[in-house]
């Protein structure tokens, strides 16, 4: 059972890599390189600042835009190709497929940010000259940034078990929009009364808060990460993720493949 | 013990997006495959064949009805081990090599990692896709992707192979190399279940076959019960290109190709037309029973069931 969602997943990262979604990197490694010689001449005692936050928000969207648009085919392109037919008319049940996908995905998200992360540290280097304790902290703000698509990976995941590839982006992408004004929402629920404040409320909760992720400013200024705010994050995206990926499964199990 | 018991299923689609109505796709259907048969199943297009095939794969679920697939449940995943399936025009990874592909369904088929290279490399070889080795399924023809649906079909040896249009897109060289694969499969004592409307290819291969139209069963039995003589009538071929006038006055129906002649008599006319063609020192070539084609058979049927249906709309 554990091998057959590790080689769904493994066969899934080498669609990724032969489909040339690695290719991205290219854009990323051009994209900062230029940032960090341009920073460097034009910025006084900011370098490290513009190039550490400019950086990590490159990280984070490239994988989003990648976990979207990988994700919402991973399911809808299999039914539609029905390349998907002669896996499960093998031993292979309907929750190792999604599961393997998800994992698959993942493992390509994981990939991409570690050669984006030495993308980040080399252009640091390049404008400080040397590493300090204190940019230790960039890799908390990295892992924070795997959690966040390991969430956006799953509801790519959740949509593409039931509508169409194009909806599937819509939907996914609005998630990630609505979920990173989060505390936002949770503020205007606070302040809210009658239903508007029960509305307000339940849809705050529901959304993914992307904005307890995002600790690059802070990181930017050298400001230590709370452990406990690591623990509540790491079981957050678990959590998450494993609804949303529940919920995929759920669709996917009593879905006809015409 | 049945290869496959097929105990009412049934399926209606939901169709339409804003008023949904129902749309049946098939009848409740009574099946048994027997274990080591060819058994065809016939059909036009539409007629409820890969529905059937889709609901035996789980890949579908039925409206109503069960299956029972090597004596068990078909929804029991452990069968699926067991069960080799070529959907029609299959549609592959197609950044994966043929290889890689189904090193893939080897793994997934549950096939032991040190008997899997080997057997790969068996199955292409046995499919006709010897040295491809490095080539992206994306470069192959449509025959060389079905050559591969086949080849993942039986790669884990399952005793029990669905095949879904399986000549479709193959050459005639093709079509005859999987004729005899299937007729291979049958010699291993394995069960092979197919759909197709090439009538001639269920004609030449088939224990028993199964008429569906419209989603529903129109007729099941062995291809030479179903093809059995009719009214008595005698196929008469000898050489020459003249037709005696006694033959023509028996009510013969004679046809002359090249230095041939073909004479349809009743068979009690038989002698007579031997006698006629001795008189007249006519060389006879081969006397014959004349049979119903399957395919006289299959367009008898499929009339029938639209004539039954006009009447009763």
């Amino acid at each position: 059972m554990r091998t057959r969602v590790a080689h769904i997943a493994s066969n899934t990262f080498r669609e990724a890599v032969r489909d040339r979604v690695l290719y991205n990197l290219i854009a990323f490694a051009l994209l900062l390189s230029g940032a960090a010689i341009l920073v460097g001449q034009i910025s006084i005692e900011i370098e490290k600042l513009v190039v550490i936050n400019l950086g990590l928000t490159a990280v984070s969207l490239f994988g989003v835009v990648i976990a979207i648009f990988i994700g919402i085919g991973l399911v809808s392109k299999e039914i539609e190709k029905r390349t998907l037919y002669t896996v499960l008319s093998r031993p292979v049940r309907r929750w190792e497929f999604i599961v393997g996908k998800f994992f698959g995905l993942a493992g390509t998200l994981v990939v991409n940010t570690f050669f984006m992360a030495i993308g980040v540290f080399a252009a640091l280097f390049y404008v400080s000259h040397k590493f300090v304790r204190a940019d230790a902290l960039i890799l908390v703000a990295l892992y924070f940034i795997v959690l966040e698509f390991l969430i956006v990976c799953s509801l790519a995941l959740l949509f593409s078990s039931f509508s169409s590839p194009l909806l599937s982006a819509v939907f996914a992408f609005s998630l990630f929009v609505i979920g990173s004004f989060a505390e936002d929402l949770r503020n205007f629920a606070g302040m809210a009364h009658g239903l508007s404040h029960w509305l307000a409320t339940g849809a705050a909760y529901l959304v993914p808060n992307f904005s307890a992720f995002n600790v690059i400013t802070s990181i930017a200024h050298e400001q230590p990460v709370a452990g406990q705010l690591i623990l509540q994050n790491t079981l957050y995206a678990v959590f998450y993720a494993a609804m949303a990926l529940s919920g995929a499964v759920l669709i996917f199990e009593h879905r006809d493949l015409k | 013990m049945p290869a496959i018991e097929i105990l009412g299923l049934e399926k209606i689609y939901s169709v339409g997006f804003w008023r949904k109505r129902p749309k049946r796709a098939l009848h409740p259907l009574e099946l048994t495959v027997e274990d080591g048969e060819i058994f065809g199943f016939l059909g036009p297009n539409g007629a409820g064949k890969t529905t059937t095939l889709k609901l035996l794969m789980g890949l579908v679920f039925p409206t109503a009805g069960s299956a029972r697939i090597l004596g068990r449940e078909w929804t029991d995943p452990s069968v699926k081990a067991q069960i080799g399936f070529l959907p029609e025009q299959p549609y592959f990874y197609d950044y994966l090599t043929a290889h890689e592909l189904l090193e893939y369904y080897g793994q997934l088929s549950g096939v032991p990692g040190k008997h899997r290279k080997q057997r790969v490399e068996q199955v292409l070889q046995q499919v006709g896709l010897r040295g491809v080795q490095g080539v992206q399924l994306r470069k192959f023809s449509k025959g060389m992707l079905q050559r591969v649906g086949i080849g993942q079909a039986i790669l884990h040896q399952p005793k029990l192979v669905f095949f879904d249009e399986p000549m479709s897109g193959l050459d005639p060289m093709g079509r005859r190399e999987v004729r005899d694969l299937m007729e291979q499969l049958k010699h291993e004592g394995k069960t092979v279940f197919f759909s197709t409307h090439i009538l001639s290819d269920a004609e030449t291969l088939c224990d028993r076959v199964a008429i569906i139209h419209q989603g529903e069963l129109r007729g099941v039995g062995a291809v030479e019960d179903l093809t059995s003589s009719v009214q008595g009538k005698v196929e008469v071929i000898w050489q020459g290109t003249q037709v005696p006038a006694s033959i023509k006055a028996l009510g013969a129906e004679c046809h002359v190709t090249a230095d041939r002649v073909r004479a349809i008599v009743a068979e009690n006319q038989q002698d007579a037309v031997i006698d006629i063609l001795r008189r007249e020192r006519q060389r006879l070539i081969a006397i014959t029973p004349v049979r119903t084609s399957l395919e006289a058979y299959f367009v008898e049927k499929l009339r029938r069931a639209e004539t039954t249906a006009g009447s009763t709309v």
